[in-house]
């Protein structure tokens, strides 16, 4: 009997095109001349450029430092001289802060191991690892883009159990499937050493049950690696959600509000073990990653090997070109994913995959009534009530929103896909929810404000 | 008859008792409120819109009370009408407030052969624009100008502003508009701005403004829309009142020294500058082309003295 995670989910087609498509190294066309590297790849604050216009820069510089607590250092991914800093146009048409580099030759940073051999033993101790991953800009790769160090920094003793999301729930992508299945050693090895970075011995690598051959290697190669054990699931969108996928491998459930160390679990995905067993053991920071180029429409659809700062329009190219009835082009998956206001941008750390969408596929219904018939409460995995929350959003009564917990919202889309009138739930409730979290987070500020003006006024 | 005697008497004293301790609690518990509120709050509108920037007419009649100067306090539906029948309630004195009116500062009309703004993306989700406005920047090249999805006419409680299905733009129906400012409050591109109604000649008000916020750099924003201010300087230059500034590349006209006379409407190279009366002839031959409402006057008046200027309009402009 396989496991999946309790409350709600849905089964929406798989469509895995790529999944046969073996990782291709992505050559930048020579007509390339020069990239463009965001500044803000990661939840938290931007970095803050450290280099200048003029300035040359290697493969595997930084050219960004962490601008906080919740930030990554970015590094060049490519060689040559910066061009300009400012802002330009970002995914979604709005400006966004990029660091344009004029390429020149493919001069790499010293310290980097470029050798293709595996490097098993881990010789560094939990503290330093964390520096490490803190150090080479590792932000976990499966979408959501939160700095790696922050979430690995747990006090001894409070994590039991780490858990490596390879399950990839969002139909098209293929991106973790491929690494999974050529990379399993890199990727074991990665897992060993974030198990060491937060004291744990025992680790379980999540899979759906789709993944067939990745579950089959990936068990025969854990047996030389105690403590890791791959832990095959349902197939069940959101499976990949943090909190799903705790309760679907462990059986534990984090409270509303809580985050996953409070059940003693730190989740992390297959991409970001894989650039962690990088960053640790050839000392290479986050300068490219595994994109998944799919799309029916598309002609091969692919998985390449892209640098950072890779502009969008080259991938698509490179899978077969822009296919004439495309419709819609996402950034992610189809779920959770976001179209591109413009295609004139690069992929950064969190790219998992550029979807194309022909017309018929991308869109959407025409908006009905609600009929009260409650398939959005009944397949929401965090227990909520969609479509509460959207018509209190809606009508902008942010407190009721609050109290119905529309900050346990992961944004999964689940409610729009399964709603029969079509209606855009998730929309409603994702501005309900920015808003509630900003009225929180003022609420918070404000107390501690208030807590040190007292504690002032006491001394 | 003996058993309704016994009732009536017992029912009668406890009436009496019940009605000494209601007497003596409600003397005691009193909550006094000034009977003012009250009548102040009757000659208020009664349309809780909040424009005042209290939560409804009530609240806003407590803080009139309270006031001791309500110069600051202004009813933007009643007007001066309604605060001078306040002052006289209250026996304070008021500061004429002239009347006001939403204008929208965006003219990149996004329909049709005549657009200005060329749509690059179709949108299809929740129509709101302040949903759209988190997607993404906007569908079209510009990324500061009016979404047309209606947010600014789901607040309207007075059915004041439109869009116009012919433009895709948000339309303000000068008559119906009182400057309550729920729609500027609720537009997420902040393209609505409160301004004077402006000094009625003729039967209209005259008014001037810039109808465009996009902070592009000159050139960027040429290329998003037709009707898009530059920054170029061009109107500030020619201003006599110095009511013009430009910041962020993008003008900005100054309501209380601008005297609505419309010089700089014929200097803008993009025609972003709208009003509500045609521009001044131009010195040079090719006269200008940009009005807004359509009110043609036969002799466009170039600096024109006060005419008739009603009662509440004069501390205008």
């Amino acid at each position: 009997m396989l496991k999946t995670f309790k409350i709600g989910g849905i089964h929406p087609e798989e469509n895995k095109l790529s999944a046969g498509s073996a990782l291709k190294q992505f050559q930048l066309p020579a007509d390339i001349k020069e990239v463009k590297i965001p500044v803000a790849q990661h939840i938290g604050a931007p970095a803050q450029p450290v280099v200048a216009v003029g300035d040359d820069v290697k493969v595997g510089q930084v050219i960004a430092q962490a601008g906080g607590f919740v930030s990554a250092n970015i590094h060049s991914p490519f060689s040559g001289k910066v061009k300009k800093i400012e802002a330009t146009t970002g995914d979604d048409g709005k400006p966004a802060m990029m660091i344009t580099i004029a390429i020149e030759g493919d001069e790499w940073v010293e310290t980097i191991d470029r050798s293709t051999g595996i490097k098993r033993e881990i010789t560094l101790s939990a503290e330093e690892i964390v520096k490490k991953i803190g150090e080479m800009g590792i932000v976990g790769m499966g979408g959501a883009r939160f700095p790696a160090q922050v979430k690995l920094a747990v006090k001894p003793g409070q994590a039991q159990a780490l858990i490596i999301n390879g399950v990839e729930c969002e139909p098209y992508l293929t991106a973790d499937h491929r690494l999974m299945l050529e990379k399993s050693e890199e990727v074991l090895i990665g897992i060993k050493i974030l198990m060491k970075a937060i004291g744990v011995t025992e680790a379980y690598i999540g899979i759906e049950n789709n993944k067939k051959d990745a579950i089959e290697l990936l068990t025969k190669l854990s047996a030389g690696y105690p403590g890791i054990k791959v832990q095959p699931l349902k197939m069940k969108y959101p499976q990949g959600g943090e909190k799903q996928l705790i309760d679907a491998c462990i059986g534990r459930q984090v409270a509303s509000g809580a985050l996953p160390i409070s059940v003693g679990a730190v989740v992390q995905n297959v991409g970001t073990a894989f650039a962690v067993y990088e960053a640790v053991q050839k000392n290479k920071p986050l300068i490219e990653r595994v994109v998944c180029v799919t799309g029916k429409p598309l002609q091969n659809p692919s998985n390449f090997w892209a640098r950072i700062g890779t502009p969008v329009k080259a991938l698509i190219e490179a899978a077969g070109g822009m296919p004439e009835d495309c419709a819609k082009v996402i950034g992610g998956g189809p779920m959770m994913g976001r179209a591109f206001a413009t295609l004139d941008v690069p992929i950064h750390k969190g790219s998992s995959g550029i979807l194309l969408m022909n017309n018929q596929e991308s869109k959407r219904g025409e908006i009905a009534n609600c009929i009260r018939c409650a398939k959005c409460v009944s397949v929401c995995p965090m227990g909520l009530e969609p479509f509460l929350l959207s018509k209190v959003s809606a009508k902008q009564l942010w407190d009721m929103a609050e109290e119905n917990h529309i900050a346990d919202c992961i944004e999964c889309g689940s409610c729009s896909f399964t709603c029969p009138s079509n209606r855009p739930l998730l929309d409603y409730i994702r501005r309900g929810k920015s808003t509630v979290m900003g009225i929180m987070r003022a609420r918070a500020a404000a107390a501690k404000a208030a807590a040190e003006a007292a504690e002032a006024k006491k001394n | 008859m003996e058993a309704v005697l016994i009732t009536i008497a017992v029912l009668a004293s406890l009436g009496l008792t019940a009605a000494f301790i209601l007497y003596f609690v409600s003397q005691k518990f009193k909550v006094y409120e000034d009977p003012k509120i009250g009548e102040v709050e009757e000659v208020l509108p009664g349309a809780n819109c909040g424009g005042c920037g209290f939560a409804g007419c009530h609240a806003m009649a407590e803080a009139l009370a309270k006031a001791d100067d309500i110069s600051g306090l202004v009813c933007p539906v009643g007007g001066s009408a309604v605060m001078s029948q306040v002052a006289t309630i209250l026996g304070k004195s008021v500061a004429e407030s002239a009347p006001k009116v939403a204008v929208v500062r965006c003219a990149g009309c996004t329909v049709g052969e005549s657009a200005n703004r060329q749509k690059t993306l179709d949108y299809d989700g929740a129509k709101s624009c302040a949903i759209a406005s988190t997607h993404f920047a906007g569908d079209t090249a510009c990324s500061y100008g009016c979404l047309g999805l209606g947010d600014c006419v789901k607040v309207c409680q007075f059915n004041a502003i439109k869009v116009n299905e012919a433009t895709g733009l948000a339309e303000v129906d000068e008559a119906k508009c009182v400057a309550c400012g729920a729609c500027a409050k609720a537009c997420p591109k902040q393209i609505i701005e409160i301004r004077y109604k402006g000094r009625v000649v003729k039967d209209v008000a005259r008014r001037v403004w810039v109808s465009c916020v996009n902070k592009d750099k000159g050139a960027v924003a040429m290329k998003a829309c037709k009707a898009s201010c530059i920054g170029c300087g061009k109107c500030a230059k020619v201003c006599k009142f110095e009511a013009i500034t430009v910041e962020n590349n993008v003008a900005h006209i100054d309501m209380e020294k601008c005297k609505a006379c419309g010089l700089c409407m014929n200097e803008c190279p993009k025609n972003a500058i709208v009003a509500t009366f045609p521009a001044p002839p131009k010195p040079a031959p090719k006269p200008a082309a940009v009005e807004a409402t359509g009110t043609a006057i036969p002799k466009p008046a170039e600096q024109p003295k006060p005419v008739e200027v009603p009662v509440q309009a004069d501390k205008q402009q």
